[in-house]
């Protein structure tokens, strides 16, 4: 046993060494998410630009009295908020279709006091509120001791408003722990592979175990502490929306590297091809750019794609550290994500290492 | 002398290519065995199988009278022909990383004093020459303290006056009653360092013994070399074999003798060489032969 940690310690202190003496990639590494997250914030807090686009239906001015459920006074309110661009609709059809494509956040006709949601729109999420809550205020304000009712459907109004920003951050750092997770373990297998290294460390008594071991945890290390520092370094920048624990953060981003990680190692198990490595890491890593929440809920989505999106590590992974951030879920509320990543981590970890060979296909 | 290293029958097929064919040999204690042949000729695969990399397709392989398992690498040490080194480390931490493979590794300044790099320990390996970068391979060989040592074509790409220094750090390793088990195409180089020879083409042994026992069984006299045009329209075979495009190689028991018949057939003696035969000479001689041998049929 103490041989198995010498060797494993030997080979972690060695990759660890390779990773941070690597300048450019290291820079890379941390340059690369924050510049992201930098550009989001400057996209999304620009003060000349509006932060939701809300469609109107037969605006108020046409409204009649004997129709009309809202009162004028909750059209005025909702419409005075800054920083929301209203666009007038007469034709409902065009405005459905705009808003099925993410193009407004919401659709309101206060003729009929009804409002059209895409549910997978996180905007459309915050503009909802911002409808009810104005509807809300005006009543308040009516002199009339039995102020009318508004039939809209009630739904619960956060305090804080959660910029996309916010919503955005999990899905970003995850993405960036996804590419080096699979890139980095990938690639650099096979590379060793290519360029003979896995050969000569097999002319050695060091077995696919202690190795594998060694790789995993020295990229576990490194997505970790690159992860944080970007978190760390963005969040004293951007001061993140953090309702849940770090510590459980920090064990489902472990969890998610983990099974990226043990995903990255499947996929190089035994080509000696970075070419044919680098299209099999496509084939993971774009599904999971588009289909794993990253930009946008998958909320509502067909059926077909949330069974896709529910088989991707990246997921998990998102899905778990947003709930987290964003709704102070517990490891607990997020059981499902949690086995899911230690179930897939199981598979890949043993698949990989049951195919894994030192001089790969053709030996 | 006791045999450390015993192959019996080793073979290897790929699909419908046979690398190996039938191979035995056995290699004595505080030797260096070298084992030659062009490229193609099956060298680094039976290596190879004996360092247990590759799989052997039939026969057996037995070190110290047991047969090749991963245990058995704690007691060899190993240089490729073509290997790289993890990046950004320097000669002193790519040394500990081996070192710490090992349960009982050599110690390591010891290490760097005889491959000459105590001045490079700090350098990373990139930045070294082709010297220094096979001095740091042969060190990560001796880092486990082996009993065997097996080389494989180590002075290829080097330039001759680091050829030579290897060769000298070679013989103060045999000198420590380590066996060595070299592979090359150098005919000079295993000249040089190795007691027994095999000569291997076409996956097969076609000779094997020490140098001068080969050589004093194919050669007797001298080689009297002459150029081409010299042999006054005469098939070249008629005389000897060809060596390279543009001389013939001429076997001369006795030189006077052969001197005057080159002469009554009518052969000028322009340019004429008389040497001794080499390893370099029964190379040719014998893959020569092999290859005319594998036209005909």
């Amino acid at each position: 046993m103490k041989i198995f940690f010498t060797r494993f310690y030997a080979i972690l202190k060695a990759r660890n060494l390779e990773f941070f003496r690597d300048r450019s990639s290291l820079a890379w590494s941390v340059i690369f998410p924050f510049l992201l997250l930098v550009g989001f914030a400057v996209i999304f807090t620009d003060d000349g630009k509006d932060l939701f686009k809300v469609g109107i239906l037969n605006a108020p001015a046409t409204a009649t009295a004997t129709t009309a459920v809202a009162t004028p006074k909750d059209s005025e309110a909702f419409l005075a908020i800054q920083h929301i661009e209203f666009v007038n609709y007469q034709n409902k059809e065009t405005a459905l279709a705009k808003l099925r494509q993410h193009r407004l956040d919401l659709l309101v006709d206060f003729s009929t006091s009804q409002y059209w949601l895409n549910e997978t729109s996180p905007n459309g999420y915050f503009a909802e509120k911002l409808l009810l809550g104005a509807a809300a205020q005006s009543q308040d304000l009516q002199p009339s001791p039995q102020p009318q009712l508004v039939k809209w459907t009630k739904k619960s109004v956060e305090g804080r408003q959660i910029r996309y920003l916010d919503w955005v951050l999990p899905g970003i750092l995850g993405m960036n722990m996804m590419f080096s997770c699979l890139f980095g373990v990938g690639y650099v297998i096979v590379r060793y592979r290519k360029n003979m290294v896995l050969k000569r460390l097999n002319a050695t008594p060091v077995t696919a175990l202690e190795f594998l071991t060694a790789q995993v945890v020295s990229r576990l290390m490194i997505v970790m502490f690159l992860s944080s520092l970007v978190f760390i370094g963005c969040d004293l920048m951007f001061n993140f929306y953090m309702l849940g624990s770090y510590l459980d953060l920090i064990i489902i981003a472990i969890l998610g590297a983990f099974a990226l990680i043990s995903l990255g190692l499947m996929i190089a198990s035994r080509s000696r091809s970075e070419e044919l490595t680098g299209g099999l890491l496509n084939l993971a890593t774009w599904p999971m750019m588009i289909l794993s929440g990253v930009w946008f809920s998958l909320e509502g989505s067909p059926e077909f794609i949330q069974n896709v999106s529910s088989l991707l590590p990246l997921t998990h992974l998102v899905e778990g550290a947003r709930a987290i951030m964003t709704e102070g879920a517990t490891l607990m509320d997020i059981k499902d994500h949690v086995l899911t990543l230690v179930i897939m981590t199981a598979i890949f970890l043993g698949i990989g290492t049951v195919m894994f060979r030192w001089e790969g296909d053709g030996r | 002398m006791t045999a450390v290293v015993e192959v019996s029958n080793l073979s290897k097929r790929y699909d419908d290519v046979v690398a190996v064919k039938d191979v035995s040999f056995s290699v004595q204690e505080g030797r260096c065995f070298g084992l030659l042949g062009p490229n193609g000729a099956g060298k680094t695969t039976t290596i190879e199988m004996m360092e247990g990399l590759i799989t052997p397709s039939g026969g057996e392989i037995s070190f110290f009278g047991k047969s090749l398992n991963k245990e058995s690498l704690k007691e060899i040490g190993i240089q490729f022909q073509h290997t790289a080194l993890q990046d950004f480390l320097t000669v002193g931490e790519t040394l500990d990383l081996f070192g710490a493979f090992y349960p009982n590794p050599a110690n390591k300044q010891r290490v760097m004093e005889m491959c000459d790099l105590v001045e490079i320990k700090d350098r990373r390996h990139q930045k070294l020459s082709g010297g220094q970068k096979q001095r740091l391979l042969l060190a990560l060989a001796l880092i486990n303290d082996p009993k065997i040592l097996f080389l494989d074509e180590p002075t290829t790409g080097l330039d001759p006056h680091a050829r030579r220094n290897f060769w000298d750090l070679i013989t103060k390793i045999k000198q420590q009653n380590k066996t060595i088990i070299l592979t090359t195409h150098y005919m000079d180089e295993a000249e040089y360092l190795c007691d027994d020879i095999v000569i291997m083409d076409q996956g097969s042994i076609i000779a094997q013994n020490t140098p001068s026992k080969l050589l004093s069984e194919h050669f007797s006299g001298a080689i009297i070399r002459l150029p081409v045009e010299n042999l006054n329209g005469l098939s070249i075979e008629e005389f000897g074999r060809a060596f390279g495009h543009h001389h013939v190689d001429i076997d001369a028991v006795d030189v006077e003798t052969s001197i005057s018949n080159l002469l009554k057939k009518g052969v000028k003696l322009d340019g004429l060489q008389v040497k001794s035969a080499n390893l370099d000479d029964l190379f040719i001689k014998l893959t020569g032969h092999q290859l005319k041998s594998a036209e005909r049929n």
